[in-house]
């Protein structure tokens, strides 16, 4: 064996150990996202088994969904849901990510309510709202419940109320994820040097202070993190309201997110405007990513 | 240098395991065909061999050959269908059927295989349509031979090619002339070919709990019931009297079909979407009783909705077929109305009919006389037909069978407390008239109902409830406009 050279070069390996990466990335990302966009410009669809097109549309599709202005409605939809779901999940983790990693709490068990707290997330989401469509259910177990208690007079329809629907998705969406939110929380509160509490615990800092002098803003990128893929998975929410309304988004359609308004469109296999509806979301994402990114990033820079 | 190989071998076993999964589903294919090939290759070849041995091998395959040919088929019998009703059927009275799991069984040498996908969110269809639309390259062993439809989508199948007319397959009037001309009338394809057969008439009526007539009407008489519901305003003013005794006359879902079949017009004509007039008076009708909480907005199947079947969910009656008796009512159950014989029939405000299962074969089928020989006995076998009958409280497809059920005790029914319901039921199912279905109409009438359950509710004004409802049909179907 020649020595060819002294340096060896770690370079390649990094492209060699990238290449899963990248095939799965281009099968399962890329070629779908360009076929999406290429779809988008066919009118493609199947009337019963006769199947129509494709033909060479142009913008037609585009055009189709900004005129019937069903679009703004299921975005603000998804978005009314999300924040409701986003809100209350966030303070819920910073809370418990902060009691947490607070040193001087002392929990104790805290195995035991990480777990605990993740549970929910384990739990598929059809299943879940399957139990909670059952729970609220006009003659259902809440329903007896609060009869029974004498806090209603008849059932409540649940599922027959804008906010209530709303409300139900959105504490559903919470308690799934919250856990979730709570450890990444947590991983980065950890992150966080030591002596900077101790430093200000030994100038008299209180909790409170300490929380948001200290914990907050250094948790930035966390949270911004945290924000974005939330943000990402609440406009792409799905299953929880599909299943708890049966597909309707009922009442009135106040609950049919974006993604239920594309499955809509499944029912045809209407690829072309399909295809238009995902370029739109891809925008709508991409630009509202965007929003959060800026907002909570800029007064960083000083 | 060996960590350098390791490496190597570790990055490329990974990439060949990722490059691997996704190759698996082309490569299951490829790799029959050859077989096939090699085998007749071998036969080809056992001629031209001169030992004794050869000719004796090569005469065995031809014996093979021709035993295959005689019993005309591939030996994998698919069907596809949406609930356990037909193949519970099939088990009970086909003879020679033995079911070997909950998905297989077996027919003499052939087995059955059932694919049962649910019919939720289109998933049957949507998957029917997809092995359907492959069927051409599909292997034999691997195409669809059966396929259940029901009426509501049944010309979505039936004029394509995609279904085999009961004439090519040898089946002809003369076999089916016993059955009730509206079952065929539902598949038969623009040409006038038949293409499916059904073992049920499905006319259908008014089921109304015998302990709540009683209370509300002062009888339980089928006569005397059916008089105070002859028409739609006895009926509402019955359902009134109901509400007065604190129940509730049914869901508003329930009377649906019995407005929907009795329209004057298509869905769907000339392309465009038109809202008949009689379901206009449903919505009106029903708006009137919702409000007067003598009638709720349950979905049907849900959990609200079935409670119905216990004497504590005081509800006055449903809508159902034959079928509803058996499948629906749950009779098995203690505790239910149907266990203790406590629901009467009569034919209710409007004779209409509501599903049944038609059975059609699919063209390409590899079993051709089985499938022949399936549909022969489970829809036209009078012996059969009146074995379903007594056991599974079906009211079938056949006059003869009908009319001999009527004329005795035979077709008296336990869980409607002994009544024989099988006159009305034949009486309907001569009235059916089928000349308004099209192939919009599952799509229209989910759609519509949905968006009338707002109106109901009062989330939305009719209006409001009319334009969703055209929202949702475009969505389903872009072919169609709605102003």
């Amino acid at each position: 064996m020649k020595k060819k050279s002294k340096v060896v070069s770690y370079n390649k390996w990094g492209y060699i150990f990238l290449i899963p990466f990248v095939v799965v990335y281009l099968v399962f990302q890329m070629i779908p996202l360009v076929s999406t966009i290429y779809n988008s410009f066919f009118e493609n669809y199947r009337s019963g088994l006769t199947q129509v097109g494709p033909n060479f549309v142009g913008l037609q599709n585009y055009l189709t969904i900004i005129t019937n202005g069903d679009l703004p409605t299921y975005t603000v939809n998804t978005l009314i849901m999300w924040v409701m779901g986003f809100v209350p999940q966030i303070i819920l983790s910073l809370l418990l990510g902060a009691w947490f990693t607070d040193p001087s709490l002392r929990l104790k068990a805290q195995g035991f309510f990480k777990t605990v707290i993740y549970m929910p997330n384990l739990i598929m989401a059809s299943a879940f709202s399957m139990l909670f469509f059952t729970l609220f259910a006009n003659t259902g177990p809440i329903n007896s419940l609060l009869l029974q208690l004498g806090v209603i007079k008849e059932a409540y329809q649940f599922m027959s109320h804008v906010w209530s629907v709303r409300s139900l998705v959105a504490f559903m969406n919470c308690v799934m994820w919250f856990g979730n939110t709570t450890i990444l929380l947590m991983a980065g509160m950890m992150g966080i040097d030591p002596s900077l509490f101790e430093a200000a615990q030994v100038d008299g800092a209180t909790a409170t202070q300490i929380f948001y002098k200290i914990t907050l803003p250094l948790l930035k990128p966390i949270l911004i993190f945290v924000m974005i893929t939330s943000l990402i998975g609440g406009l792409q929410m799905f299953d929880v309201p599909q299943i708890l309304t049966n597909g309707t988004g009922d009442p009135m359609r106040s609950s049919m997110t974006l993604i239920m308004y594309l499955n809509k469109h499944l029912f045809s296999k209407n690829y072309g405007l399909g295809g238009a509806l995902s370029v739109f979301m891809f925008i709508i994402t991409g630009i509202l990513s965007l929003i959060v990114f800026k907002f909570t990033a800029s007064p960083e820079k000083k | 240098m060996k960590r350098k190989l390791l490496g190597v071998l570790l990055s490329t076993t990974m990439v060949a395991g990722v490059i691997a999964g996704c190759g698996g589903n082309n490569a299951a294919p490829a790799t029959e065909a050859p077989a096939e090939e090699a085998s007749t290759e071998d036969a080809a070849e056992a001629p031209a061999e001169t030992t004794e041995e050869a000719t004796e091998d090569a005469a065995e395959s031809t014996e093979e050959a021709t035993a295959e040919v005689a019993a005309d088929e591939g030996k994998v019998l698919n069907i596809y269908a949406w609930n356990e009703e037909f193949k519970s059927r099939l088990t009970d009275h086909y003879k020679g059927y033995e079911e070997v799991d909950a998905t297989h069984g077996k027919i003499g040498d052939v087995d059955v295989v059932w694919n049962i996908t649910p019919s939720e969110n289109n998933a049957y269809q949507n998957n029917l349509d997809e092995t359907l639309l492959k069927q051409d390259s599909a292997a034999a062993d691997e195409k669809i031979d059966l396929f259940l439809v029901e009426a509501d989508y049944a010309l979505k199948y039936v004029d394509t090619d995609y279904t085999m007319p009961m004439a090519d397959l040898g089946i002809t009037d003369a076999d089916l002339a016993d059955q009730y001309s509206y079952t065929q009338a539902i598949v038969t394809d623009s040409n006038g070919k038949l293409k499916g057969s059904s073992w049920q008439a499905c006319s259908a009526g008014l089921i109304y709990n015998r302990d709540a007539a009683k209370e509300v009407l002062g009888t339980d008489d089928p006569d005397e019931v059916q008089a105070a519901v002859a028409d739609w305003d006895k009926y509402v003013e019955t359902a009134k009297a109901a509400e007065e005794k604190g129940y509730t006359m049914c869901s508003v879902n329930d009377t649906y079909r019995t407005y929907s079949n009795n329209v004057s017009g298509k869905w769907v004509q000339d392309g465009k979407l038109v809202i008949d007039d009689n379901l206009m008076n449903w919505i009106n009708d029903s708006k009137e009783l919702v409000d007067a909480k003598a009638e709720n907005t349950y979905d049907l199947w849900g959990d609200d909705w079935a409670k119905g079947k216990t004497p504590d969910g005081k509800i006055f009656c449903y809508f159902g077929p034959a079928w509803f008796f058996n499948f629906c009512l749950d009779a098995d159950q203690d505790g239910t109305i149907a266990n203790n014989g406590g629901w009467g029939y009569c034919v209710g405000p409007q004779s209409y009919y509501w599903g049944g299962t038609w059975i059609c074969a699919a063209t390409g089928t590899d079993n051709a006389s089985l499938v022949k020989d399936i549909i022969l006995t489970m829809t036209t076998d009078k012996d059969v037909l009146k074995e379903i009958a007594q056991a599974d409280a079906d009211c079938v497809n056949s006059k003869t069978v009908l009319a001999e059920l009527a004329a005795d005790d035979s077709g008296n029914l336990a869980l409607l407390g002994g009544q024989n319901p099988y006159k009305q039921l034949a009486e309907g199912a001569e009235k059916v008239d089928l000349s308004n279905l099209s192939a919009y109409d599952q799509g229209c009438n989910e759609s519509f109902q949905n968006a009338a359950k707002n109106y109901f509710e009062g989330n939305a004004t009719l209006d409001e409830a009319l334009d969703m409802f055209k929202k949702a049909v475009v969505e389903k179907y872009p072919e169609v406009t709605a102003d």
